[in-house]
């Protein structure tokens, strides 16, 4: 059930394979991003797609490039086509926060989003809390014991950076109402209340 | 999902000529938490999406103006505003039951992507419409599958109703309490609505939970508390839901009503219920039960009462009605200023 990552569901008809062959060739040398407006209205938009179109997201600072058709989600172009595997795909309908990111300081769930829907933004994933210094967040998660499987980990600390940034200032509770669309299975709350307590301490 | 060709135009203008005259091949995508999961599920198959996120100005924005002796101010919140915005504004502090509603919307990142415009005319939630596989009365087929199944989220109000579906919209109800008017463009230029004209109740695959045409386009919506100079305008918007975040509201009741100078009778009532009828409903009974009386624990208890008159719930939501009848009660009893006592 994969297919918003790009593959034709249920199976290829030889009709289907053929078309969807041409298609790629065609895009291949231009992509429909490349094409100028035709119409003469303005702010009239030309289609993309249904074929791959080229991708420019600025992801952590950085900008990259792909192709990706319309259908793909920011998570699925993150993860599959980016190698950007912070985000987690979990439930895929944008409940459990697992796929958390930030699109402008905001935190969305990279899932319920189209990969173009984020061109020209300044997306912020896990990865970008680690590196060479850790980020706060998560080194309040490793002194607190915050995780147990780990799975919801990169979603919980996008969306509580996010809130400290927002507020440095913030109260626990205020930092709790934050975390409020993200799920951990493994119900390691208390422990992450701990390490939200340790950080409200900090003042972010 | 079903792959689509995507579109993304920056004025209103440029999105009229890409939308159909009918339903089903062409979809408007603001905030996509609504969309994006009805593609997931093949519930609806668009060829093509229009964005509306690259459109500016008006759009994407909010507004308060203040002539000379209107009070509350008139507010104009563009389809595009963001639910955060609305939830986290300084310009609705006379409208806590709009800023109460949209700050309960599921999560922060549901509220940080979806749109005003997204919560009014968004497809209903139930289960069996939501599935793939049930092809009930709004995908074309003969039966509503709710009327004698798993209906315990489904409608109260359910007299007349082929489809027993509730309207998803919690913002709905605070818009008609407020008496809010909807400006809509379309091919023949631009309408304004009242937002109470802007739902029906769907019965047909043809038809959505909202009146607009499939080439129509929300472009904002206004409202003023309107009530005589000097008068203080209340308001509040009261939900019972299982749990605090992410979850629907099973019941919601908007109250709204003036105090005139420092009386503290309730005057111009409104009551308008969420979650219980395939559209927002108007309860002309709870209102008119408020209505010239003192907002007291009593009286908008008997306006409870009045307001679930009439109810047919179905064979598992029969719970509701109680609910319903504390809602309201709470709603009128906020939106006077009473301490919520009932928060332990």
């Amino acid at each position: 059930m994969n297919d918003s990552q790009g593959e034709p569901r249920g199976g290829i008809s030889r009709r289907g394979f053929l078309a969807g062959t041409g298609a790629a060739t065609a895009v291949a040398g231009v992509t429909s991003e490349l094409a100028p407006a035709t119409a003469a209205q303005p702010g009239a938009a030309p289609a993309h797609g249904p074929g791959p179109v080229l991708l420019q997201l600025t992801v952590n600072g950085q900008k990259v490039n792909t192709n990706v058709e319309p259908r793909v989600t920011l998570l699925d172009a993150l993860r599959n086509y980016l190698d950007v595997t912070g985000c987690k795909r979990v439930c895929d309908r944008g409940t459990c926060g697992a796929c958390t990111v930030t699109v402008n300081g905001r935190t969305v769930y990279s899932c319920t989003m189209l990969a173009l829907e984020a061109r020209g933004m300044d997306i912020r994933t896990a990865e970008n809390l680690g590196g060479a210094k850790l980020d706060a967040v998560p080194a309040a998660f490793v002194d607190n014991d915050a995780q147990q499987c780990g799975f919801c980990t990169p979603g919980f600390v996008v969306s509580l950076r996010a809130a400290l940034d927002k507020n440095p200032n913030a109260t626990p509770e205020q930092v709790e109402a934050a975390l409020a669309g993200n799920i951990c299975r493994c119900g390691t709350y208390e422990q992450m209340r701990h390490a939200i307590v340790q950080l409200c301490k900090k003042g972010g | 999902m079903k792959n689509f060709t995507y579109h993304q135009p920056t004025t209103i203008a440029a999105t009229l000529p890409l939308l159909d005259a009918e339903w089903g091949k062409t979809e408007l995508l603001a905030g996509g938490t609504d969309l994006l999961d009805r593609q997931k599920d093949y519930v609806s198959q668009p060829e093509k999406v229009v964005s509306l996120t690259g459109i500016g100005g008006g759009f994407r924005e909010m507004s308060s103006v203040s002539p000379p002796g209107v009070f509350p101010p008139i507010i104009t919140i563009g389809a595009g505003v963001r639910l955060v915005d609305i939830a986290e504004s300084k310009l609705l502090a006379q409208y806590p039951a709009l800023v109460q509603a949209a700050g309960q919307i599921a999560g922060p990142q549901i509220r940080n992507m979806g749109t005003l415009g997204g919560s009014l005319c968004q497809r209903n939630r139930c289960w069996y419409f939501r599935d793939e596989h049930v092809n009930c009365l709004l995908k074309g087929g003969r039966k509503c599958f709710a009327q004698e199944g798993e209906n315990q989220f489904h409608a109260i109000f359910t007299q007349g109703h082929p489809c027993v579906i509730v309207h998803p919209s919690t913002l709905a109800p605070v818009l008609i309490a407020f008496g809010a008017s909807a400006e809509i463009a379309g091919p023949k230029g631009t309408r304004t609505t009242p937002v109470e004209k802007l739902y029906h109740a769907p019965v047909k695959e043809t038809q959505r939970e909202h009146t607009l045409a499939p080439n129509e386009v929300l472009v904002s919506v206004k409202f003023s508390g309107g009530g005589p100079q000097f008068a203080k305008f209340c308001n509040a918007s009261y939900e019972v839901k299982q749990k605090e975040t992410s979850d629907w509201p099973l019941v919601q009741a908007v109250v709204a009503f003036h105090f005139e100078k420092d009386s503290k009778i309730a005057k111009g009532v409104r009551v308008v219920l969420g979650h219980v009828a395939p559209t927002p409903l108007v309860s002309e009974a709870a209102a008119k039960s408020l209505e010239g009386k003192e907002v007291t624990e009593a009286n908008a208890g008997l306006a409870g009462e009045a307001a679930v008159e009439g109810a047919r719930p179905l064979s598992q939501n029969r719970y509701k009605v109680q609910l319903l009848k504390v809602a309201v009660k709470r709603a009128a009893l906020l939106a006077a200023g009473v301490k919520p006592y009932w928060e332990g």
